[in-house]
């Protein structure tokens, strides 16, 4: 008996000592943040970066506003310098000046900031000026996880120079508890004589969006409304313009390019099928809440995530801001596909196809790297690493308004949202299945990669701006975004633009 | 004293003028003359961008248009306002200190910071404006609307820099002699006629500088329309400096950027020198 007690507190302690579990008491008691899992093992993880000292080193990092991105940026910098020693200095910028606020020193042939944080599509116009990531963090145990198609994201040329933080693609979110309610159901037939359902079209969204829109639909005495949307010029809503022009515009059987033509180079953005998307979207400020047409990311994740709304798509971040537990609708709300059509644009014939058709957004998300001048480059990889480890994504995952999303294969597994975050399973697996899906279509859009991306972005922001204004009509908001497209394109040369692009057209084209 | 020596002593401030004004100007000259952006370096293009902006580029004058409109409106709003508070508390009146500290306070506040506060007020779905404006059956579109987002903007300017026309055009008021008044108190003239025939004219070369000081500060709005609407909806409260920086700090346009800017600075030069001579026709006629 003696010998058995004695086996049975070796073994105890041993795994209290060398299991995760033994570091999950150890590293959750001082950082709270991981304390649904505790650290987690890898090459990043709490115990190994404790090891490093950093003393009387400053690490300088431009990241974007806080809460979305910037919060977990400047939490994992001071739980690095606690970890470390090191100084870290935070400085946050808007969304919009992200990209100039790196480029101006870069182009001077300086590096005030050791690492800078930027969207994924800007990786062209940056990579001169960042340090590839090196070998020693490319075997992590943390990059392993990552998956095939992020680290292509990141990458360019077979090198990547952006470390993987984030993986973002557009879907629909919807308020489970009503579109799946039969009462609401029952309603909506008697009074539109049309199924309440998952919208698949984006006429069915913005049918049921207007329907929804105004009145108090959940009985928690306030008004609620249709949807969510960035329509805020500055504010990325040139993505969400392109989410909702896929559905019209990308056609299977006409591959060789989506924004552009790419053998002639001329903008597909004024065809009919981006036309009829940007119609769709004046439409939508009417089914918006009042001021919608000036929210941005960060209004739509708390406008959504904070219940007022029936619809939202976009980045997950007002998913998982719905799904927190904080949250009045947690466990109310579902993911689908974006809304398709049911006709497309056949750019070749110049004729509509009546065939329905939807088409993923693979927005991709934040990149970050570290600047090829920086002189603390090991330091500023160790940081990005421990960013993204086990333990810190995990935790980043569940806070909607963190802005990190998915992007290692172990985040497909629905068990991590049901076990950790307390996700009903069934909204867990349709989560989870949306975004494997997208992974597996072959009809996906990527985003333009192209030399001088902003200038393109920003033609689409303010064209489509002016539509949304009622400034201009559609067709003449995208002729003029055209008209600027070509442009862009002869100032930056056609060849150096095709080149670029031919990159994400293999893509599309499922030909890489 | 000799001729070497005086230049040695004149060096110093020299030095400081054409780092931090001459070289700039020049610098902005030569940027503008390049196609500087984030896929060339600083190439000579010759007049390429002025060409550009002449000929193909309709969204800068018409947000040249706009800013004249805002900076006018805005400028004309504060002199009256400030003209109104500074004669207010010229005169005894009760809490005379409190309200002279009180008028300036708006100028004392930081306008980036005031201007999201404004922004939180006219929230039109959040905001308190619209929560008490909802009982009388009303919910404007303060920022979503082309023409309402001008007037927030414009009342938004007018709040933060009244105070400042208010304080140059009291100091104006105090510095006054009174025996013009005295002899129009002798004459009987009216508090109107006073008014328009003592005070105003009395104070008209103190206007005048006022008034140019704020349009040249008016005419670089650009943190207000930043936070508040970020030049929208559309384009309908875009203002010059602020496609300016959307050109060369967004999108990265630099030497277009500043053949922009370069160009913006010689029509404020102009249009300013020849307000600066309308106003003093109309305002100092003896």
């Amino acid at each position: 008996m003696k010998i058995i007690k004695t086996c049975l507190s070796a073994v105890i302690s041993s795994v209290l000592i060398f299991s995760p579990m033994a570091y999950a008491d150890k590293w959750s008691d001082q950082f709270p943040h991981i304390k649904a899992t505790g650290d987690i093992p890898g090459d990043c993880s709490y115990e190994e970066i404790s090891k490093k000292n950093y003393k009387g080193k400053t690490l300088k990092i431009n990241t974007h506003a806080v809460p979305v991105i910037g919060q977990p940026t400047a939490l994992h910098a001071e739980q690095f310098a606690k970890l470390t020693g090191a100084t870290v200095d935070v400085t946050h910028t808007p969304a919009g000046d992200l990209y100039a606020k790196a480029m101006v020193p870069f182009k001077a042939g300086q590096a005030p900031y050791d690492i800078v944080f930027g969207f994924s599509n800007f990786i062209n116009d940056w990579r001169q000026y960042l340090a590839p990531v090196p070998k020693k963090y490319m075997n992590s145990t943390e990059m392993k996880d990552v998956t095939k198609s992020h680290v292509g994201v990141s990458s360019w040329d077979g090198t990547m120079y952006q470390y993987p933080v984030d993986g973002d693609r557009h879907y629909l979110k919807y308020r489970k508890d009503v579109i799946d309610n039969p009462e609401m159901q029952k309603k909506y037939k008697a009074d539109t004589g049309k199924e309440l359902k998952v919208p698949t079209t984006w006429k069915e969204y913005g049918e049921m969006a207007k329907y929804f829109n105004g009145w108090d639909w959940d009985g928690d005495g306030e008004k609620e409304y249709g949807s969510a949307e960035v329509m805020k010029k500055d504010d990325l809503m040139f993505a969400a313009f392109f989410s909702r022009s896929v559905a019209y515009a990308k056609n299977p059987r006409t591959p060789g390019g989506f924004f552009f033509d790419l053998e002639t180079m001329k903008p597909n953005i004024n065809n009919p099928g981006f036309v009829e998307a940007l119609t769709d979207w004046v439409e939508a400020t009417k089914y918006v809440p009042p001021g919608g047409i000036n929210f941005g990311l960060g209004d739509e994740i708390g406008s959504f995530g904070g219940g007022q709304t029936l619809f939202s798509f976009s980045w997950d971040d007002a998913f998982i801001a719905a799904m927190q537990d904080d949250s009045p609708i947690k466990n109310k709300v579902g993911a689908a596909p974006l809304p398709g059509s049911d006709k497309v644009w056949n750019r070749v014939s110049g004729k509509w196809e009546n065939k329905y058709n939807q088409a993923p957004y693979i927005v991709w998300g934040w990149a970050v790297g570290v600047a090829k001048k920086s002189k603390v480059q090991e330091m500023a990889f160790d940081y990005l690493c421990f960013f993204s480890n086990g333990a810190n994504h995990q935790a980043d995952l569940a806070i909607g308004n963190f802005g990190v999303n998915p992007f290692k294969n172990s985040d497909f597994d629905p068990n991590l949202y049901i076990d950790t975050m307390g996700w009903d399973p069934e909204i867990a697996n349709s989560y989870t299945k949306t975004l494997k899906d997208m992974e597996k279509s072959k009809n996906r859009v990527f985003p333009l990669r192209v030399r001088g991306v902003f200038e393109f972005t920003s033609a689409v922001a303010t064209g489509t701006s002016k539509a949304l204004a009622g400034q201009l009509s559609p067709q003449e908001a995208l002729d003029e975004v055209a008209k600027e497209w070509e442009a862009i394109v002869s100032r930056v040369g056609k060849k150096n633009v095709q080149e670029d692009y031919a990159v994400g057209v293999k893509m599309e084209d499922n030909k890489l | 004293m000799n001729f070497k020596q005086k230049y040695v002593f004149l060096f110093p401030g020299l030095f400081v003028l054409i780092g931090i004004l001459i070289f700039p100007i020049i610098f902005v000259v030569r940027l503008s003359l390049s196609g500087w952006n984030s896929y060339n370096g600083l190439n000579f293009i010759g007049l390429e961008n002025y060409i550009r902006l002449f000929t193909d580029d309709p969204r800068f004058w018409q947000s040249f248009f706009r800013l004249s409109f805002l900076s006018v409106t805005t400028v004309v709003l504060q002199y009256v306002i400030g003209f109104a508070l500074a004669h207010m508390v010229w005169k005894d009146i009760k809490f005379q200190r409190f309200f002279r500290v009180l008028f300036l306070i708006p100028m004392m506040t930081t306008p980036v910071i005031m201007t999201v506060i404004w922004r939180t007020f006219f929230h039109e779905s959040l905001g308190p404006v619209n929560d008490i404006l909802s009982n009388f059956g009303m919910s404007p579109k303060w920022l979503t609307d082309p023409t309402l987002a001008k007037i927030t903007v414009i009342i938004v300017e007018v709040w933060q820099w009244t105070p400042f026309m208010f304080l140059l055009l009291l100091a104006g008021l105090l510095s006054l002699p009174k025996e013009p008044f005295l002899a129009a108190a002798i004459d009987g003239a009216s508090p109107i006629r006073k008014f328009i025939y003592v005070t105003f004219p009395l104070m008209a070369p103190i206007s005048i500088g006022a008034i140019i000081i704020r349009l040249i500060e008016a005419s670089k709005i650009m943190d207000t329309v930043y936070v508040l609407t970020s030049g929208g909806p559309g384009t309908s409260t875009e203002t010059s400096s602020f496609y300016i920086f959307i050109k060369g700090l967004r999108e990265f346009q630099m030497g277009y950027a500043a053949s922009m800017s370069f160009t913006y600075l010689i029509i404020m030069i102009i249009s300013l020198t020849f307000i600066a001579k309308g106003l003093t026709k109309l305002l100092l006629k003896d």
